[in-house]
């Protein structure tokens, strides 16, 4: 049997939200991936940050592509759809099942490959249509599940493990979500959950593209010397620009650093969005700016990460197409067929 | 030259209009057709255009046929030659006896002509320049003009002409004064300078209450009465009007009457890649929806329909259907898609085609193929091409009962969940091959399951086990099984004598093949007739083959297609399976079908008494 099933153990002393539901109802099968993945902490954020918004997990719809990273809605949401769809497809399958219904939350889930490579323009459109959906590149900088190849991620001058320099161009995807208009695009890092679990919620609840690059270390063929994705050159290279909190109506404000200066942004849902610069300069709300100050500081060889940009009042694609406030998937004979009668008059007119 | 004082051709002949693309003729050619139909005269109109916008030479081909026959003929017997680049072919292609309209305001010297047929000269552009100013109007109302003066010389009633004028430009009024003003011009100049031809088109009622329409057109209205809600696509000839269509369908019947909101949702993808993708994405939560594109577009969108097969996932592509391979003839007819369409995907697939004959199956079958797809859960093709799609047939008009309801398939609710019905998947519960399925959001603990292309158990969890992989493979050709008694069934068309002789097509073929077995029938040649209108083939079609010594298959692509789809899934001796086969681009004619059937019928008699 090559299926795992997690056993369902009953723990009384585990805390609930108030659905009713302990960390364990998001969770899904035992992950396969390498121990010591990235991909593996970043899941545990995203059960960690649907646990605190307190959303129903079949509310949720997952959606991937093909890769290590891909693999992972299995690994997490186990009470949510899923769908592992093709090799860099998974934004046109995501449209379009948002299309279906436009009351489920989506979550996109996806690898540099996948996304970069093979997927770029799949990227590019949803982003630039505003699919309502939170979509996550978990970026190691090489294909995984082929056994470590370069991918379109790498930077320019990184090392692959058997020592071949990349000598093509990174493509930066924060930066091109932020070209192409995505309306939340953030960065972060699978090493630090106390940043990535806030942004993750975030771009949950946000309304229109939301986009975020999540640095995700390869510990198999991208954690070594020379390489500028492994554990310690992020870590060594990372400069927050801000640290961020996400107070719903009914989850209540967490801080665990030192108080800054801090900037509030309310979202369409009501979410507050609770931002303490770190970067005195930094400004979220500018699109101009920031692909400024990423471009300037990427040149220094620095990774900044943090909510890089996000606009509140932002709409989606269903706003920009007009459709009824009823998912379509629920609209019935009444609402779609238009009855005999009014074929009638068409074949008046076709004569 | 010929003498004009003929038998007259009353309702039986081919008019052909050659013109340059862009020149504005295609409202006036259609007004010509559309003015014979309000007759009472059936007609059978075809485009012949280049894949270009402006400048190359275009056709468009009108046959009168008080018979009803819809396919073509074949030969041309009028031929309005308004564009001299093509003179030469065009001057060619009319029948001995034949005539030829032509614009004679710059002299012709008499051996660009034949002298086999009537030549027919008005000085249409020095008609116009007398009467117009600008260069636009002079080139426009050239058109009416000529539609006049060919309504005088073929017996057309110009009120027919008005009336149609006045239809297409209601509420402009100085339009419609403009174009009568032409109109009556073109007819005048006849009036004094010529007489009538031996071509003429007399009143009769033999159009009935069918309706002229596009194949594409009605296929985009049977999606909407199909509950289809999501459209991706990108466009391609010859399936851009289908999407369009539907666009303004769903405009017109598909708003809000108090929101003004849409109750559908059309995406203009970047790529095929894409459209297939957000179809695949909205089938599989809960929304009906299509594509519709050509043979590129199916190529790309072949790793996807793999996925809805595997996974079953519900979608719909339109395939209209343009001559291949690669680039090919864009913008002439083929039925070369079929083998591509039938097994598209890596790996073991097949998928289910719809194969309609004309605009009102169109209809019939695009608004089908959605609940084939919801109950199969799989790709659902429905099989246009070209000629039918870009086209105005005559149809029967657009039928509905009210009572149908939009058959979503295997679903289980919320309720029957709660309830504590078990769920899996890819199990087979009812032994059709088709399981049960759960839309996305259904129940907070029940229902859920992860999609994947990968290979599974019935519990929709991973596994590459042989004999899970197996089982799940058999169980997909159960599903393919149960198809066969769902798809469109075959119709036969028995000849008039008991014979050993048979014959199978399909979709645009009809027309013509109807005409060519009334025609071999005078010929003392009978053979019995099937209509494939579905894949998987209905067990009608291999009985039929078995009860015929002999059959010809006529289609319209090179490799003999739907032959080679026959032999691979019924198993069928190809000896007994005799292709015949039309693949220059052009709509097949009646005249070939019976041409090639009765050569190949008196060679079999030699072999037969030779041995
Ligand atoms: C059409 C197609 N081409 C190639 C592959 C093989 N393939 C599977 S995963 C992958 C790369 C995945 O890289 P990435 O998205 O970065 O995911 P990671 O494994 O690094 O998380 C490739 C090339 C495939 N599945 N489908
Ligand atoms: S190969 Fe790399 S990306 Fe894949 S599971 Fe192992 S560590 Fe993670
Ligand atoms: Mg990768």
């Amino acid at each position: 049997m090559t299926y795992i099933t997690k056993p369902q153990l009953h723990h009384p002393g585990l805390a609930k939200n108030a659905l009713g539901f302990t960390r364990r109802d998001y969770e899904g099968s035992v992950s396969t991936l390498c121990a010591g993945c990235g991909h593996d902490s970043i899941s545990a954020s995203i059960i960690q940050a649907v646990y605190e918004l307190e959303l129903p997990p079949h509310r949720i719809a997952k959606l991937s592509g093909i890769g290590c990273s891909s693999k992972t809605p299995d690994y997490f949401l186990g009470n949510s759809h899923g769908f592992n769809t093709v090799h860099g497809r998974m934004p046109s399958v995501l449209t379009g099942a948002n299309l279906a219904n436009k009351d489920l939350i989506y979550l996109g889930v996806s690898g540099d490959g996948d996304s970069a490579s093979i997927g770029l323009g799949q990227f590019a459109h949803a982003m630039r249509r505003g699919v309502n959906m939170l979509y996550i590149v978990e970026n190691n900088g090489v294909y995984g599940l082929t056994k470590g190849q370069f991918s379109a991620t790498s930077d320019k001058g990184s090392k692959s493990k058997r020592g071949v320099v990349n000598h093509d161009a990174g493509i930066d995807l924060v930066g091109m979500a932020l070209q192409l208009g995505a309306t939340f695009v953030g960065r972060s890092f699978s090493g630090d959950k106390d940043q990535l679990t806030p942004l993750i919620k975030a771009g949950l609840m946000h309304k229109g593209a939301a986009f975020i690059d999540c640095i995700s270390p390869c510990v198999q063929f991208n954690n070594h010397v020379g390489s500028t994705k492994s554990f310690d050159y992020v870590r060594e290279h990372n400069e927050a620009v801000n640290r961020l909190d996400v107070i719903t109506p009914r989850a209540p404000i967490r801080v665990d650093y030192a108080p800054g200066e801090s900037v509030r942004v309310q979202q369409h849902d009501g979410s507050i969005l609770s931002l303490h610069k770190l970067a005195e300069l930094y400004n979220p709300n500018n699109r101009a700016q920031a692909l400024g100050y990423l471009q300037a500081r990427q040149a220094r060889g620095q990774v900044v990460t943090g909510l890089l940009y996000v606009d509140p009042n932002a709409g989606d694609l269903h706003e920009a197409m007009g459709t009824v406030d009823t998912p379509l998937n629920e609209l019935g004979e009444a609402e779609l067929v238009p009855g005999a009668a009014a074929l009638a008059k068409i074949n008046a007119g076709l004569r | 030259m010929a003498e004009r004082a003929k038998q007259p051709r009353v309702n039986d002949f081919v008019v052909k209009f050659a013109n340059v693309n862009g020149s504005g003729s295609a409202s006036a050619n259609g007004m010509f057709a559309r003015a014979i139909i309000r007759m009472g005269v059936p007609v059978a109109a075809r485009n012949i255009f280049p894949s270009n916008i402006q400048g190359l030479p275009t056709w468009y081909e009108v046959r009168i046929t008080e018979a009803g026959h819809l396919g073509r003929r074949g030969g041309v017997d009028l031929m309005v030659a308004m564009n001299p680049q093509t003179w030469d072919r065009d001057l060619a292609e009319i029948e001995t006896g034949g005539v030829l309209f032509y614009d004679s305001t710059k002299p012709m010297p008499p051996t660009r002509f034949r002298d086999d047929i009537t030549v027919v000269g008005v000085p249409l552009t020095a008609l116009c320049n007398a009467r117009y100013e600008l260069p636009r109007e002079r080139q426009l109302f050239k058109n009416i003009v000529y539609v006049g003066a060919l309504a005088a010389l073929l017996g057309i009633e110009t009120s027919a002409v008005q009336e149609l004028i006045s239809e297409d430009f209601a509420g402009r009024q100085r339009l419609i004064d403009a174009n009568f003003e032409a109109l009556q011009m073109g007819y005048d100049y006849v009036g004094q300078n010529l007489k009538p031809l031996a071509l003429q088109v007399r009143r009769a009622d033999k159009v009935g209450d069918r309706i002229y329409v596009e194949g594409n057109a009605a296929a985009a209205l049977g999606a909407v009465y199909g509950g289809a809600t999501v459209c991706a696509w990108y466009p391609i000839t010859p399936s851009t009007s289908l999407a369009e269509a539907f666009t303004g369908y769903c405009q017109d019947l598909r708003t809000d009457p108090e929101t003004g909101q849409a109750r559908y949702a059309i995406l203009q993808a970047e790529d095929e890649i894409a459209s297939i993708g957000v179809v695949v994405g909205a089938g599989w939560n809960g929304a009906r929806a299509f594509t519709a594109t050509s043979g590129p577009g199916v190529s790309l969108m072949t790793e996807f329909i793999g996925l809805s097969y595997f996974a079953e996932i519900p979608a719909v592509i339109f395939d209209v259907q343009r001559g291949g391979p690669s680039t090919g003839m864009p913008t002439r007819t083929q039925q070369a898609d079929l083998i591509g369409a039938a097994y598209a995907g890596h790996g073991d697939t097949k998928h289910p085609m719809l194969l309609p004959a004309d605009p009102g199956e169109c209809f019939e079958m695009g608004a089908l193929a959605f609940d084939l797809a919801d109950r199969l859960q799989t790709t659902i093709f429905v099989m246009l091409d070209l000629d039918i799609g870009m086209n105005e047939w005559l149809t029967a008009p657009f039928q509905w009962d009210d009572a149908r309801t939009l058959d979503r398939g295997k679903v289980m609710t919320h309720d029957e969940l709660e309830a504590g019905r078990d769920f899996g998947r890819y199990l087979d519960v009812d032994g059709d091959g088709i399981p049960y399925r759960t839309y996305p959001g259904v129940h907070p603990t029940r229902g859920a399951y992860f999609t994947r292309g990968t290979s599974r158990n019935p519990y929709a969890r991973y596994s590459e086990e042989g004999s899970v992989y197996v089982d799940n493979m058999q169980r997909l050709l159960r599903k393919f099984e149960t198809a066969k008694a769902i798809v469109p069934a075959p119709v036969v068309r028995k000849a008039k004598r008991k014979t050993t002789d048979g014959v199978i097509y399909f979709g645009s073929t009809t027309g013509a093949m109807h005409e060519a077995l009334e025609a071999l029938e005078g010929q003392g040649r009978h053979l019995d007739a099937l209509r494939v209108r579905g894949f998987p083939f209905a067990d009608e079609v291999l009985e039929f083959i078995a009860a015929h010594a002999r059959v010809f298959v006529v289609e319209q692509n090179r490799d003999a297609q739907l032959r080679t789809l026959i032999m691979n899934e019924g198993g069928v001796d190809p000896a007994k399976l005799v292709p015949v086969l039309h693949y220059d681009g052009t709509p097949i004619t009646a005249r070939f079908i019976s041409g090639q059937i009765a050569q190949l019928m008196a060679i079999g008699s030699v072999i037969e008494a030779a041995e």
